[in-house]
């Protein structure tokens, strides 16, 4: 298995315009290297090996996912191969500032930090930022939402329903 | 086959998740909220995906071209090795709220042990098992204090489900004869070292949900060596029908 004890990712240059095409299906306006979930990406004797590692193990987005990767790698003319990678553990900590703001422009609020996340999912806290009037006067509906990774809340003050991206580390 | 007990080993963590995911998979549109139906089928879903990366394991230690779905789909009932706790029916939302605390209090120090594991293919598996698994405590845990300490029909309720799935607890901490030996080895987790902190951890919710932790001393045992309560054949059949139907179907 590569890079069993480090969290660096190795990405060649000449693929991360090609990999930053490739958009979760789950939240489209993501790319999947703002997710964090490509680990690596190397070209050895012109086939592209890719390592990408699973948000949740459960994650249906992981097949597509691997498949996006090869059909935009064939487009610009690379045969590639994906494999699935567990460790190191993906963590919320990968996603970038680029994807945090994708997500709360999408209506999903961007994951907290451990000790916030935990306040807010066990003991109601109100900081979580609404994703359309910036209130935090919202409530946790549920600590499971729509995809594995989400919680569900709502505004106190506009009333909207939205989703918050989990701490994962 | 070379590692027969590290695959019997790797088989008794994954049929716990897989036959107690399929049970949470049965309240798919039945949970009684909405949310409560979100949450239940979430864990479910986590638990089938964890359940991939250990059969993936098994079926490369088996190395005669078993896959994770023939692992999952095709053994008959006496080799499925999941404990009986997970296999008790969801019969109302008190009972599927005790079965999951009580097995995911479990399930998390059982995993938090196994990160520890020289077997690196085990330990990364844990590693991204033990987040997900955090987050299935803290929510049967929580229904477990909401219903104790709620009305006085939910918490009848709940303490009636806690009494009933009681017995099956014991049977966590037992080894069969390969779990000794992968412990003897140094790779596996030596489950009855956890006995102690799981009864005192469980006993402090119950105590905060105002529930009586039962004193009743007849635990039932056999799963793990695969001998089961009537209601996983139940399971298996719809678990396992369109394999039986149809071999080798694929989506």
């Amino acid at each position: 298995m590569h890079s069993m004890t480090t969290t660096d990712q190795h990405i060649d240059e000449i693929l991360m315009p090609i990999l930053e095409t490739v958009s979760d299906p789950e939240i489209p306006v993501l790319s999947i290297m703002d997710m964090g979930v490509v680990r690596s990406a190397i070209i050895i004797d012109g086939k592209v090996k890719v390592e990408i590692t699973p948000t949740y193990s459960g994650c249906p987005a992981m097949d597509v996912i691997g498949d996006d990767i090869k059909k935009a790698l064939k487009d610009a003319g690379y045969d590639s191969e994906v494999d699935l990678i567990l460790h190191p553990a993906w963590t919320t900590d990968w996603i970038t500032p680029r994807g945090r703001k994708a997500l709360e422009d999408y209506g999903i609020a961007a994951p907290l930090e451990a000790e916030a996340d935990k306040d807010v999912l066990l003991h109601g806290k109100r900081i979580v930022k609404c994703t359309n009037c910036g209130s935090q006067n919202t409530r946790l509906v549920s600590q499971f939402g729509s995809t594995a990774c989400k919680a569900q809340f709502q505004c106190e003050d506009c009333q909207e329903p939205f989703d918050y991206f989990k701490c994962l580390k | 086959m070379k590692n027969e007990n590290l695959y019997n080993y790797i088989l008794g963590i994954a049929d716990n998740s897989l036959i107690l995911g399929q049970r949470l998979g049965e309240l798919t549109g039945h949970g009684p909220s909405l949310e409560t139906d979100i949450a239940c089928t979430n864990i479910s879903l986590d638990l089938f995906g964890q359940v991939r990366s250990y059969f993936q394991y098994a079926g490369k230690i088996a190395g005669d071209g078993r896959s994770e779905d023939d692992i999952a789909m095709l053994r008959k009932e006496r080799d499925y090795k999941n404990v009986l706790l997970v296999e008790q029916p969801n019969t109302n939302f008190a009972y599927t709220i005790g079965r999951q605390f009580l097995f995911d209090a479990y399930h998390l120090a059982f995993l938090k042990e196994l990160q520890k594991s020289p077997d690196l293919t085990l330990s990364a598996i844990a590693n991204k098992c033990v987040k997900e698994v955090s987050y299935h405590e803290r929510f049967s845990s929580d229904w477990v204090r909401r219903l104790g300490d709620g009305t006085e029909e939910s918490r009848e309720k709940m303490q009636e489900a806690i009494n009933d799935l009681w017995m099956y607890t014991d049977e966590l901490f037992h080894q069969t004869d390969a779990d000794k030996e992968v412990v003897e080895q140094g790779i596996g987790v030596d489950v009855t070292r956890l006995k102690d902190t799981y009864y005192n951890y469980v006993g402090e919710v119950l105590e905060e949900a105002t529930l009586v932790v039962p004193e009743s001393k007849y635990f039932h045992k056999g799963g793990k060596n695969g001998i089961h309560t009537e209601h996983l054949g139940y399971i298996l059949a719809e678990l396992q029908y369109m394999q039986r139907a149809y071999p080798n179907m694929e989506w």
